[in-house]
């Protein structure tokens, strides 16, 4: 039942993007196609599974046992960046065809805030091992949720006639806070 | 006037909220209220002076291939020290802004001028770099969290100034107001430039 409550909180309650502002750089910057929205989307998700897990794995293993605690921060960016670099190469090992389709979003992904705040909220919220990969993975969904629709709504806005100031950014910003109002909506299931 | 050129550019020209658009996680994270924006803004540009400084003075010793990892390392550092000061002497500011402490690491205004700036440039511009960078990140910080404590509560740094029959509307100092407010900021910033440089383009005319 909680892993239940997890994955439906962390795909629309508290969607990453829209209402606690972690991946905003990615959100904006990768958006303006559908499928680039969705190559995105599949690569932050299997990064942020993996990376839940591993530095949960840091976190209580070695962290805790040396009360290295306040390394936290240092521990897990290093933890992801070596990550990234990893599953670059294996992808591009393994899978040319993947990696023709991730390849160029997953550089981006090391500086995506929402992989490293989920893995520092997984260690906060206490959660055990399976919770922290299905929080982790619920984080990641939600993220492409909402990078995948936006996309869709952006590629209308191409088209319409927008005040010129406005153009661009501004007018995605706009979009983007009616799209958290929606989601707000969410908000009750809990 | 060159070296004072380093501090200034952060603050208009380049100014990374409205002109580059870099660190959107934290600008729309905290500033539901003014007194968070600056909070953030200012342990934002301690890191990033100390990383500029840093990096700047180890330009010659880093090897180019390595220079995003050690990059990452020492701004990391910065971030554990601040966070810990914060912990330390302001409890309860460092409670507000929670997990987006940490994620300062991943402000890509740092990384982007550990890059761009510090990494071929002497300390002392550095230093200014990272000064005028920071500080057009505060003020641009304290500005989005003013505007929607404002609408949203009707304070401002915690003090009333709307009357008492206003009706603050919330919903600028929940999640969809920070995207709201910050689309219409940068709009308007783009139509004053706009009309500043017609303005500009008339007067030249009028001189050729």
């Amino acid at each position: 039942m909680k892993i239940l409550l997890i994955l439906v909180s962390g795909i629309f309650v508290n969607n990453f993007i829209l209402s606690k502002f972690l991946g905003i750089c990615p959100f904006l910057g990768v958006s303006k196609k559908l499928d680039t929205a969705v190559g995105m989307g599949v690569a932050v998700t299997f990064v942020m599974t993996l990376a839940s897990a591993i530095t949960y794995i840091v976190q209580y293993a070695i962290l805790n046992p040396l009360n290295l605690e306040y390394l936290q921060t240092i521990a897990f960016i290093l933890v992801i960046a070596a990550l990234v670099q990893f599953v670059e190469m294996v992808i591009k090992k393994t899978s040319p065809t993947l990696y023709m389709a991730l390849g160029v979003y997953l550089p981006l992904i090391t500086t995506n805030c929402a992989v490293l705040g989920v893995t520092i909220l997984n260690i906060q919220n206490e959660y055990n091992f399976i919770e922290t990969i299905i929080n982790g993975a619920a984080g990641a969904l939600g993220f492409t949720l909402a990078i995948v629709l936006f996309a869709g709504v952006r590629e209308r806005l191409e088209l319409s006639d927008i005040p010129k100031p406005l153009q661009g950014f501004p007018i995605a910003l706009i979009s983007a806070s009616l799209m958290a109002i929606s989601f707000l909506g969410f908000s009750g299931m809990i | 006037m060159g070296k004072f050129k380093n501090f200034t550019n952060g603050l208009v020209k380049e100014n990374p909220t409205f002109r580059l658009l870099l660190g959107m996680c934290p600008t729309l994270a905290v500033t539901t209220a003014a007194l968070n924006g600056l909070g953030m803004g200012l342990a934002t540009t301690v890191v990033l002076i100390g990383s500029n400084v840093v990096i700047s003075a180890l330009r010659k010793v880093i090897p180019d291939e390595i220079r995003i990892p050690a990059f990452v390392v020492i701004i990391a550092s910065f971030v554990t020290i601040v966070g810990m000061v914060l912990q330390a002497y302001v409890p309860s500011l460092y409670s507000t802004l929670g997990i987006y402490i940490p994620l300062i690491v991943v402000n890509c205004i740092i990384m982007g001028r550990a890059e761009a700036f510090a990494f071929s440039h002497p300390v002392f511009d550095s230093l200014l770099d990272g000064a005028g960078m920071g500080l057009g990140f505060t003020m641009s910080l304290t500005v989005l969290g003013s505007i929607r404590e404002i609408i949203g509560a009707g304070t401002i740094f915690g003090v009333q100034i709307m009357s008492s029959g206003y009706e603050p509307a919330l919903i600028f100092i929940m999640a969809p107001g920070a995207f709201l407010t910050l689309g219409l900021s940068i709009g308007l910033i783009n139509k004053i430039t706009e009309i500043i440089e017609r303005k500009k383009a008339v007067k030249e005319d009028e001189l050729a």
